[in-house]
């Protein structure tokens, strides 16, 4: 498809990146001047950014618009022209992050606003919203790796938030090694382009790729995966993004669910034409897709923290997402139409998580909530219209969304596919559950508050955002998938869409999917509903549920298979250094000092001695001479 | 009937400039009134010196032998005697200060009163100077641009001795500290004799050897009778013992430390800089002019030289206390340094130049950068003169930030870290010896280079990370000439190691000798 030259708002929209992110600067170096405006600076930067955004997208008309800045590197025969794209999936994006950046920060203004830190929070929300843009907006894979990393930094500096409670700093830290596992794999991704195509830019790897040798392009394609699958929570990598509820709970709704995790996603589908070129990349991709999403489903059934079982939850969204990208050209636009409605409904679940805190005293544990529903009306209808979206209730965003998923992993026909449908199916089972049993937990049955606890409802700058999200919950799907085809907008950047070849008919699928739904509701109504919640859990459990607690052990699996082994070698290192390299550095320089003395005693001050010596020296040089001379 | 020599005044102008000015000194000391006699000596030696720099300057590019063949008027000689008359200058202007010392002075009132006399005692505080010191140093000066145009041994010889006399006394005009000045002068003289006489003798046997004492023709017969014969052999050995004796170069470097601690520190940072580039410049051109021809002889003996004198310097440096010591085998380990780049003369294109042009480069960096030093070193001060000792620098950096970074800058020079001139010298001299297949060499001063750092940087760690000392010593502020000169060395010491480009590129043009 041709690229169009950048012209009018389009050519400005270098300013999408600037504008938050000269809000951060203004806000980290203005200091404590900035402490009182801080906050509506930081809002307006994004809602500004939102507005042109929108205004750009409208002008876009299914072009493909290149706008050129400046050289970013010219090195020998590197040479990154720093440039951005903006095409119909870069809108999407862009829509996306500033659209629910703005409300969380709108919300934010209420959540954080005791917090003697407001401004940094807001700088660092700031941050993130400039890095993630950029991340999108590039148009190459360097400006996306600086994106990548900006964000990774924002997310780290994010979840240390509260950096004073031990756990926080602990989980950022987590979140930040996992995540350097997985940008590794994104940078020698990148270098492997170079090194076999001499360029990092979209349009060049893209119109190249076919001329590479195929297990080239696989290795590629699994590098960019690993980098995904850290930056997203996917299988291996999962295990940081429960940890990261630490932060904020914005922040969890904004990064940790709506926006960065998604970033693995937007990464496959941008480079949709190198995993067209590898089956095997693929197929890799579909089963860690299809892995994580019934870990996290599994993991979540078991959490009785209410954001743990919401980061479970889009562990395991976010599966349904990559399961669709690696289903291929069938699936990119149900993947992506899945990342929208799930960035409005998870965004908005987090929101009424953090009200529900913000009015129990910050307690995170369900097993204290209950009986919510009277006391937050405005939270209990908005969080249980983001719950009918994620179960798949009929006609809210996720049925439409999650079910073109499914239809998708049977439309391959063969036995793959039934077992990749089947397992989707099960998911949504256990997603009915786990959800249903947080409703209940929270909202229903005889409180088990703490004493002193008086549950209120949460000012309006806070219940604002979750209305317009609940809105967007509920309408999204209907909208993305039949009023205003997603398919038709994207299709300039993936292609005319393929009649499909309903090997289950959608309608079988629909009913199938409602059905296990409501077993799932069921089942949950039945263990946790009809029953008495205690209020400290359970220790005689079936193996099943501990597995399940443990999040299927995925600490433990990580902690011996690569954090003993490394504390062994920083052990063997340590110990290598002290006697090894230190013991032969601290004898070198005793011996030199000892011969520095030594030599030091023929400085004798006399002048007797001293023409001695060069007489010695004398004798020497011509002895030597002679003896050149004569041999 | 005896024809007069032609003789190229022109070409002799830097010369003439600084030799007339030494003259003039000699009739102002007798001449001009007590009072006015400093500041126009100061006058007189400045104008002589910095006439010597511009005129040597306008010379650039001249290739001639004159004088009747005594002198060379070559692109290392003009290069060189430039260097030379813009370090005396400055040197000159350390001379002249007189705010650091509350005795007005770094030199004595009068030098032939003996020390701790009641009335030596009485003219301390005198505001008299034994100014003598100018006019001496200005024909010391005269005889380094002479000793790197000498084109004939007899010329180098009196060369030789017209720079190093003056230098016997001035090291022993120090105000504080007289016995130990004097201790030091006596044991330079001693030496210095000493050396001479190898010179000579060495100078005697080449004469024998081959009849003549003109470079040229003493290169023709070392390139005929194969080797040279013994007789040539011996006076070659016995030549390279003096000059190395005034290079400071290992094993004829015992009388460093002494006198560079003795003597003024104005006087050490003059001879520290001048001596050394002179007595390079005249190994230079007597190895490569007279002896080119036969340089297998040589080589393995001066490669060998050149390994003792860089672990001697480094080694050495390591324990000592006082930094004039230290600075003393520093400029030792210097020594070793440079020969890698007289060791590297053939590695350039046309087979000449790189190493000389590298060594002609590093000589000017390190004689700014060590006059620098030696002139924080004034600065620094206690009621008995200058505080050299490491423990009183202990804390420097609190007490005078400013003196403290230009110090460091100055270390950081010697021990050749990137970005200082320091580096780019030694860049230049190593390369020059790799490309001459003397990787060897390169190795060993690489070492050396690493263990002198460590007493470089030790300076900078005590100055930077140590607690002051109660009764630590104050930090003068300078007059003019002293600002000037630090100026000057600071500017130059960065300029130098961050774009070289221009200053290597003079001296690699300037790197021909004629013959």
């Amino acid at each position: 498809m041709d690229t169009a030259p950048a012209d009018g708002l389009i050519a400005a929209s270098w300013l999408l990146i600037a504008l938050p992110l000269a809000g951060a600067a203004v806000l980290l170096l203005g200091g404590r001047r900035t402490d009182r405006w801080g906050h509506l600076l930081g809002t307006g930067t994004v809602v500004a950014a939102f507005a042109l955004g929108l205004l750009c997208t409208l002008q876009l008309d299914g072009r493909r618009v290149d706008v050129d800045l400046f050289t970013f590197v010219s090195t020998g025969s590197l040479d990154v022209q720093a440039g951005l794209l903006f095409d119909p999936l870069s809108a999407v994006f862009v829509l996306l992050i500033t659209g629910v950046g703005a409300l969380i920060h709108v919300y934010s203004i209420g959540y954080m606003a005791h917090d003697p830190r407001r401004r940094r929070f807001f700088a660092y929300l700031n941050l993130f919203v400039a890095a993630m843009l950029l991340l999108v907006l590039g148009d190459n894979f360097v400006a996306l790796y600086v994106g990548w990393e900006g964000v990774g930094l924002a997310s780290y500096l994010l979840i240390a938030f509260w950096h004073e409670r031990p756990s926080a700093a602990t989980a950022a830290k987590k979140a930040f090694i996992m995540n350097r596992v997985g940008d590794v794999g994104l940078a020698l991704a990148i270098f492997l382009m170079f090194a076999q195509l001499g360029t990092v830019s979209y349009d060049g790897v893209f119109g190249a790729v076919g001329t590479l040798a195929a297990g080239t392009v696989t290795a590629i394609g699994l590098l960019l995966l690993l980098g995904a699958c850290g930056k997203s929570g996917q299988f291996p990598l999962q295990a940081w993004l429960p940890d990261a509820m630490e932060g904020p709970t914005p922040v969890s709704a904004l990064i940790h669910a709506a926006t960065m995790v998604t970033a693995g996603v937007y990464l496959i589908a941008r480079s949709a034409p190198i995993y067209d070129q590898t089956p095997t990349a693929r197929a890799v991709v579909l089963a860690v897709g299809a892995l994580t999403l019934m870990i996290g489903a599994i993991a979540g059934c078991a959490q009785d923290d209410i954001k743990k079982v919401l980061a479970y939850s889009t562990v395991s969204q976010i599966g349904y997402m990559f399961l669709a990208v690696g289903l291929g050209p069938v699936g990119y636009v149900a993947g992506l139409a899945h990342l929208l409605t799930h960035g409005f409904f998870k965004a908005g679940l987090f929101l009424g998580a953090g009200s529900v805190m913000h009015a129990m005293d910050d307690e995170v544990d369900m097993r204290r909530f209950g009986g919510l529903a009277s006391r937050m009306k405005v939270t209990f209808v908005t969080f249980g219209l983001g719950y009918l979206a994620l179960i798949g209730f009929p006609f809210l965003s996720g049925f439409y969304t999650k079910d073109a998923i499914i239809e998708a992993a049977f439309d391959r026909g063969d036995g793959w596919g039934y077992l990749l449908g089947g397992v989707a199916i099960l998911a949504a089972g256990l997603t009915a559950f786990y959800m249903t049993r947080l409703m209940l937990m929270t909202f229903f049955g005889r409180p088990r508050w703490e004493p002193g606890v008086h549950p209120h409802e949460s000012p309006t700058v806070m219940t604002a955002p979750m209305v317009l999200l609940a809105v967007g919950s509920v309408l999204a799907g209907f909208l993305l998938v039949v009023a205003f085809p997603l398919e038709s907008w994207l299709t300039p950047v993936f292609g005319e869409p393929e009649e499909a070849e309903h090997v289950v008919a959608p309608l079988v699928v629909s009913v199938l999917v409602t059905v296990v739904m409501a077993l799932g509701v069921l089942t949950a109504w039945l263990f946790v509903g009809r029953r008495e919640v205690p209020v400290t859990a359970p220790v005689r459990v079936s193996p099943v549920t501990r597995a399940a607690r443990r999040a299927l052990y995925a600490d433990a699996v990580n902690e011996s298979l690569f954090m003993r082994p490394g504390q062994w070698l920083t052990r063997a290192l340590v110990f290598f250094d002290n006697r090894g390299v230190d013991g032969a550095v601290n004898g070198l320089a005793a011996t030199l000092g000892g011969s520095s003395s030594r030599l030091g005693r023929t400085q004798t001050g006399f002048v007797r001695s001293y023409a001695l010596s060069m007489l010695g020296g004398a004798v020497v040089v011509a002895g030597a001479l002679l003896a050149v001379t004569a041999g | 009937m005896i024809e007069a020599p032609a003789i190229s005044l022109a070409a002799l102008a830097p010369l003439l400039f600084v030799f007339g000015a030494a003259c003039v000194g000699v009739l102002v000391e007798a001449f001009a009134p007590r009072d006015v006699r400093h500041p126009v000596q100061v006058a007189v030696a400045l104008v002589g010196t910095i006439g010597g720099l511009v005129t040597s300057l306008l010379l650039a590019g001249e290739r001639q032998v004159t004088a009747g063949g005594a002198l060379a008027v070559d692109g290392p000689a003009v290069f060189l005697q430039a260097t030379i008359a813009g370090l005396g200058a400055l040197s000159l202007l350390l001379f002249a200060e007189r705010s650091l010392d509350p005795a007005r002075s770094a030199f004595v009132a009068a030098a032939a009163v003996p020390a701790g006399s009641p009335r030596d005692r009485e003219l301390m505080t005198a505001p008299r100077v034994q100014t003598e010191v100018y006019p001496l140093t200005t024909f010391a000066i005269g005889g380094m641009m002479l000793f790197v145009a000498a084109n004939d041994l007899l010329v180098m010889f009196v060369a030789l001795e017209v720079l190093s006399l003056p230098l016997y006394l001035i090291s022993g005009l120090a105000r504080r500290r007289r016995l130990l000045s004097q201790e030091a002068a006596v044991k330079y003289f001693l030496l210095g004799a000493f050396a001479s006489a190898f010179f000579l003798y060495g100078l005697a046997l080449v004469y024998g050897a081959t009849g003549s004492i003109r470079l040229s023709v003493i290169r023709e017969a070392s390139a005929s009778e194969a080797g040279g014969g013994v007789l040539l052999v011996l006076g070659l050995a016995l030549l390279v013992v003096g000059l190395m004796f005034k290079a400071s170069v290992a094993p004829f470097h015992a009388w460093t430390p002494d006198v560079y601690q003795g003597a003024p520190t104005p006087v050490t940072a003059f001879m520290a800089a001048c001596t050394k580039v002179a007595a390079f410049g005249a190994i230079l051109r007597l190895l490569y002019v007279a002896f080119g021809t036969s340089e297998w002889t040589w080589r393995p003996l001066v490669y060998g030289i050149a390994i003792v004198s860089m672990v001697v310097g480094a080694v050495l440096g390591l324990t000592q206390t006082d930094l004039k010591r230290m600075l003393a085998y520093s400029s030792i380990a210097h020594a070793g340094f440079l020969l890698t780049g007289v060791l590297g003369y053939g590695s350039g294109a046309d087979g000449t130049g790189s190493g000389l042009g590298a060594t002609m480069f590093y000589l000017l960096a390190y004689g700014l950068t060590t006059i620098g030093a030696f002139a924080v070193l004034t600065l620094v001060r206690d009621g008995d003169g200058e505080a050299t000792h490491l423990s009183q620098w202990a804390g420097l950096a609190r007490r005078s930030p400013l003196t403290a970074a230009v110090m460091a800058l100055f270390l950081l020079a010697l021990a050749g870290i990137p970005l200082t001139s320091g580096f780019t010298g030694k860049f230049a001299v190593f390369r020059a010896a790799i490309d001459d297949g003397a990787w060897p060499l390169v190795v060993v001063a690489l070492l050396a280079s690493a263990v002198a750092a460590f007493f470089y940087l030790r300076v900078i760690v005590l100055m930077y990370f140590s607690e002051p000392a109660v009764d630590g010593p104050t930090i003068g502020v300078p007059g003019l000439p002293t600002t000037l000169v630090l100026a000057v060395t600071v500017t130059a010491t960065v300029v130098l190691g961050v774009v070289p480009g221009a200053v290597l590129d003079i001296a690699e043009r300037a790197a021909r000798f004629v013959g």
